[in-house]
């Protein structure tokens, strides 16, 4: 019975004699939404995506923390207390959430490909909410994904405390969603996905290697000290490594000995201003995104 | 111009009507004056004028890269116009693109459909951007999934589609919003004969159905045939604009086509003998004459070269094409010139997006 009056409605509906639509506005918050919620059922749909970008940050632990911690004697550089896997642990963190932030990206190259940006680009909706939904699911990816890659944390011998990873979660959101909208701002203007492995070579691992995440940034020589302040994965992974040793128990002596801390010329950012220029570079390249995706030809 | 009267525009007149007022009220749903599309030293489109009635299905008729795709991107607020004016179910293009985009459904040449969802969730989405009410949305996406035949795969991935099944959910979805009018670009284009009288019955039903006007570009003439009414596009310029049959009674009586043992001379002779036109198309020669019947005895017998066929017909919009331009309309007929403006075109687009 349900069905027959299931079939009626939408009879009723389709008949509507010569419909002038109402034009609802799609409220900035809708349009976000459901930007947002494609991203995510797609994630969702798509878990071997997620293992993909997990398996690199894995092989970098396994390989470079286990090679290293032993070749490194197992802490004769690093403080005693410390080896050298449970250093990059928390660059390993982010680089887990700078890949799957960037990858996430270009999926907007890749909608392109198969057409369906056509249909987000004709909707009656802002640009601006399409290039925020888009940071803000590609965000949520890779905080996702940066979470998981705690599980490795007992393992390599990081102490995980509540607090700890309730201060971690909000900082590898900011993150990834700078990061994020990066990867639009570059992807919505690539063509194929051909430009692809020249981000990633040019862009995502210079920005990896420099930014601290593998080695300390403390001690370096001048010029390379002075590249690494320019890149902004410094100013993230410096937040998420002391907020995880930190909780840890470290004392504030060994993060100083391992440049857990950014400083520029002597004087050592505190958090806030390393978050806050996180979030400053967030919002210039999420404006050139938001450009990006309005032009038309 | 006249809306009952002659509706036939050559090359060039002026159009006289005002632009639609703001509120859509007048009877055209589409009004461009002067549109000009440039891509760099390219001109894609050469100054459209057009008026598009409320209700109809309209045809825009041309051959690869004549400028039909440039100007329904234009219309759609995807690419913007060089200069001229479009007003689009009363709303201004150039300055009120959002607007014109609610009121507008889409179905394009390539599908852009998310292949990694189901048709349902591909509907459910675009009712989201669209700001289709809530308590509507299940009753609407059942409505336009049974529509188009699809009801059954609602929860299938798009992926697993034939190329038929997209084109219609894609159609289900350009109406599922309500548009004023729904643009289709090439809809019907690397389907099968069946397949697209499927996707026609379908548009006809939306049409009747809720009485969206339908504008659609094509390159098949026998599709022209079903619209109300067609605009012929080459090179960027509207040559001819009115319905099938007005556009026919153009080429006037009947076109008689033969082959010969030389053309290049039998041309040359129809020519001299009977001061008519003989175009060549594909190894034959067709000649425009009032009367077929009596044309073609005096053919036979003053002409020095050997007639091998002769066959007599009522015009088709192919002969009115040929007519206007010189030559067929045909897939594989798209000459050095139009490829080469396609070409660039994609070049120039290239550069932006």
């Amino acid at each position: 019975m349900s069905t027959v009056t299931a079939t009626r409605t939408a009879e009723a509906v389709a008949l509507a004699p010569a419909p002038r639509p109402a034009h609802v506005r799609v409220s900035f918050t809708q349009a976000v939404y459901v930007i947002w919620l494609r991203d995510l059922i797609r994630f969702y749909r798509d878990r071997a995506r997620l293992i993909g970008a997990l398996a690199q940050p894995v092989l970098f632990l396994v390989v470079f923390g286990v090679g290293l911690s032993s070749a490194l004697g197992g802490g004769r550089i690093f403080p005693p207390g410390l080896t050298y896997i449970q250093f990059m642990f928390p660059g390993v963190v982010c680089m887990t959430v700078l890949m799957t932030s960037i990858f996430s990206a270009m999926s907007i190259v890749w909608d392109r490909e198969f057409g369906f940006l056509r249909e987000i680009l004709v909707a009656p909706i802002e640009r601006s909410a399409v290039a925020v939904g888009k940071a803000l699911g590609g965000a949520t990816q890779a905080m996702v994904g940066g979470v998981l890659m705690l599980i490795f944390a007992p393992i390599v011998g990081v102490r995980l405390t509540v607090l700890g990873v309730l201060e971690l979660i909000p900082l590898l959101f900011l993150f990834a969603f700078t990061l994020t909208a990066l990867g639009i701002a570059i992807a919505s203007r690539m063509k194929s996905m051909q430009g692809f492995q020249v981000v990633m070579n040019f862009l995502m691992m210079p920005m990896l290697f420099l930014s601290g995440a593998l080695f300390p940034l403390a001690g370096l020589p001048d010029w390379m000290t002075v590249i690494t302040r320019f890149d902004p994965v410094t100013y993230a992974v410096s937040p998420v490594r002391t907020a995880l040793f930190s909780n840890a128990g470290l004392s504030p002596a060994v993060l100083d000995r391992i440049g857990a801390e950014v400083s520029i010329g002597g004087y050592t950012l505190p958090l806030i201003l390393d978050v806050g220029i996180v979030v400053a570079v967030g919002a210039t390249v999420l404006g050139f995104a938001i450009r990006a995706l309005q032009a038309r030809d | 111009m006249d809306r009952d009267g002659d509706e036939l525009i050559l090359r060039g007149r002026a159009a006289t009507t005002p632009l639609a007022e703001p509120d859509g009220s007048s009877g055209d749903v589409i009004t461009v004056r002067g549109l000009v599309k440039r891509y760099g030293p390219v001109e894609a489109v050469r100054g459209i004028d057009l008026d598009v009635h409320r209700g109809e299905i309209f045809g825009f008729l041309g051959p690869n890269g004549a400028g039909k795709s440039t100007t329904i991107s234009v219309l759609c607020t995807l690419v913007e116009a060089t200069s001229g004016r479009a007003v689009v179910a009363g709303c201004d293009v150039d300055r009120h693109p959002q607007q014109v985009r609610a009121r507008i459904g889409l179905v394009f040449q390539d599908p852009s459909l998310d292949n990694q969802l189901t048709a349902r969730e591909n509907l459910f989405f675009h009712a989201l951007a669209y700001g289709v009410p809530r308590q509507e949305r299940p009753a609407r996406i059942r409505a336009a999934l049974e529509m188009v035949g699809l009801a059954d795969r609602a929860d299938s991935q798009v992926i697993t589609f034939s190329g038929g099944m997209k084109r219609r959910l894609e159609i289900a979805r350009g109406v599922l919003h309500y548009p004023e009018v729904l643009f289709l670009d090439e809809p019907t284009i690397g389907l099968d004969p069946q397949t697209r009288a499927r996707v026609w019955e379908h548009l006809r039903e939306v049409r009747q159905r809720t009485g969206t006007t339908i504008f659609m570009t094509t390159h098949y003439m026998e599709e022209a045939e079903w619209c109300d009414r067609i605009a012929i596009i080459d090179h960027g310029r509207i040559v001819a604009l009115g319905t099938p049959d007005q556009l026919k009674d153009r080429v006037g009586g009947d076109v008689v086509v033969v082959t010969t043992g030389d053309n290049v001379r039998a041309a040359t002779e129809i020519e001299e003998r009977f001061g008519a036109r003989a175009i060549a198309d594909d190894g034959t020669l067709r000649v425009d004459v009032t009367d077929g019947a009596e044309f073609v005895p005096k053919l036979v017998k003053g002409l020095d070269v050997e007639v091998r066929t002769v066959t007599v017909r009522r015009p088709s919009l192919d002969d009115v094409f040929l007519k206007l331009t010189g030559r067929a309309i045909r897939d594989e007929d798209v000459d050095a010139g139009a490829a080469m403006r396609q070409m660039m075109m994609r070049r120039w687009q290239g550069g932006r997006r």
